[in-house]
């Protein structure tokens, strides 16, 4: 009885895969695909924006773009950089933090809070185009 | 030059014997005609006094307005008035303009105001008029025509129609890169009272006029603008020597357009990138200007600071005194007609960390 419901089990895995298998293809992506996943950035994007803007994310009411209108001056494509003035090589995220930490005098978040996602792939999208340069001071 | 060489050692003796070597305010020597009258005023900017709840501010801030006031009363010579050249409140609301009248009330010296935007956008400049007066006005020191323009006015339709309450208005155009918000303007009517005032004046005489936004166009996705600013500038044109001295920027900006030499001062907030910095702007930006160093953000009060300026030949000469920086002097040069940096200029002689990016 066992062997039995194994087999089919296996049989009916074996016919789903061969279905799956015909119907998406890991190299092959439509334009409808790549607009849905762009819309899907844009969505953390605009999340990242207003998270930029919001008097929120710190204790005192001061917001980033308080100081970096646009996201600027934040130069996102130098980090990992050796952030001379913390003596060792720093991500972006942990400039983040410290700015959460200091001028909004709030409570650092977790280094994979979606909201930490957020600020970066705001502040990427506002540099987009701009050359790498890590490690640049 | 000797007298101000003088002053300069002694306001600098005094600034170190309180252990501070910079001040965040601008001091002002002018020097027309007769010896007799020269004098100085000061300047201070961009406070952005931002209140938290109850009787809790911004820290930061207060600090910055803080030592401008109690640095600008040690000057010697004294000055015989201060400017302060707009924004003393975030977000306009009383707890925040009285709080930052409190601070200035400190000052020994006679205070003009100027309005910015974060002051005017939540009650139209009400309150703020019954703390500090008129929203423009012009008056007369020592020879000296000066004028107080509002130019963060910006359509009635924006102003009066487009927000459902007066604090989305505020919040609206407080976001500098807001895209929301709307381009400053001086306005017929004030442009019209500007003529009738300019009018009386003789030719000869030096104008400076104080204004909160650049009465010329920077960048208009932060409002480093004003709309209206060719029909202002053409009634300074036939002024033989006329200078705008306006704050917003939060940076060091200096150019010349016609007869009309340009200064912006720093903030005693915080300090504002450039807007070549960023990426997807492609602004116009003044070719003349050397940039202030990138700020740091590990030093507060770093990219802030005070102007100590001269007009002894009716043109401006400012020295920027900055937190954690060398200081710079940018003044007027007669052979080439337009504000320079007396270091920095050429190309050759500037420094990594004016490179902004």
């Amino acid at each position: 009885m066992a062997t039995k419901i194994l087999t089919t089990t296996i049989a009916a895995l074996v016919v789903f895969a061969v279905v799956i298998a015909l119907v998406v293809r890991a190299d092959e992506f439509t334009k409808k695909d790549q607009e849905r996943w762009e819309k899907e950035y844009m969505s953390v994007v605009e999340k990242g924006r207003q998270l930029w803007t919001s008097p929120e994310l710190g204790t005192n009411g001061v917001a980033c773009a308080q100081c970096h209108p646009n996201a600027a001056n934040t130069h996102p494509e130098t980090y990992p950089k050796f952030q001379q003035q913390l003596g060792r090589v720093i991500a972006l995220r942990d400039m983040i933090n410290w700015c959460i930490q200091q001028p909004l005098e709030g409570k650092s978040l977790a280094l994979d809070d979606p909201k930490m996602v957020a600020m970066e792939a705001y502040i990427m999208y506002e540099r987009r185009g701009v050359a790498l340069a890590p490690g640049k001071h | 030059m000797t007298e101000y060489r003088q002053s300069r050692r002694d306001f600098i003796r005094l600034a170190g014997a309180a252990a501070a070597s910079v001040l965040p305010v601008s001091l002002v020597e002018l020097a027309f005609g007769q010896e007799g009258q020269s004098f100085t005023f000061a300047h201070i900017s961009d406070a952005h006094i931002q209140h938290i709840k109850g009787t809790q501010f911004v820290r930061n801030w207060d600090r910055g307005l803080i030592r401008a006031v109690a640095e600008a009363n040690m000057l010697t010579p004294q000055p015989d008035f201060v400017i302060f050249g707009g924004d003393l409140a975030q977000l306009g609301n009383r707890e925040e303009l009285d709080h930052g009248a409190e601070m200035l009330s400190r000052l020994k010296y006679k205070t003009y105001h100027v309005m910015g935007e974060h002051d005017y956008y939540l009650d139209l400049g009400e309150y703020w008029s019954k703390l500090f007066g008129p929203h423009y006005h012009s008056f007369d020191h020592k020879g000296v025509h000066f004028v107080v323009l509002n130019s963060i006015l910006t359509t009635d339709e924006w102003t009066h129609r487009r927000w459902p309450t007066a604090q989305q208005r505020m919040l609206e155009m407080a976001g500098l890169d807001n895209p929301n918000g709307s381009p400053f303007m001086v306005g017929a009517s004030q442009r019209e009272w500007l003529q009738k005032d300019l009018d009386k004046v003789g030719k000869a005489t030096p104008v400076v006029v104080f204004s909160h936004s650049p009465i010329q166009k920077i960048y208009k996705g932060w409002n480093f603008w004003t709309d209206d600013a060719e029909e202002v500038q053409a009634m300074l044109k036939p002024f033989q020597k006329a200078t705008v001295v306006y704050g917003h920027v939060h940076q060091i900006q200096y150019s010349q357009i016609g007869n009309i030499a340009f200064h912006a001062v720093m903030a005693t907030a915080w300090p504002w990138p450039y807007p070549q910095s960023y990426a997807q702007a492609k602004p116009s930006f003044p070719k003349i200007t050397v940039p202030m160093n990138r700020a740091d953000p590990f030093f507060e009060r770093d990219a802030t600071g005070w102007q100590f300026i001269d007009v002894k030949t009716g043109r401006v000469t400012m020295e920027y005194n900055l937190y954690n920086n060398k200081n710079r002097v940018v003044s007027f040069n007669p052979t080439t007609g337009r504000p320079e940096d007396r270091e920095f200029q050429s190309p050759a002689k500037r420094i990594p960390p004016q490179v902004h990016y």
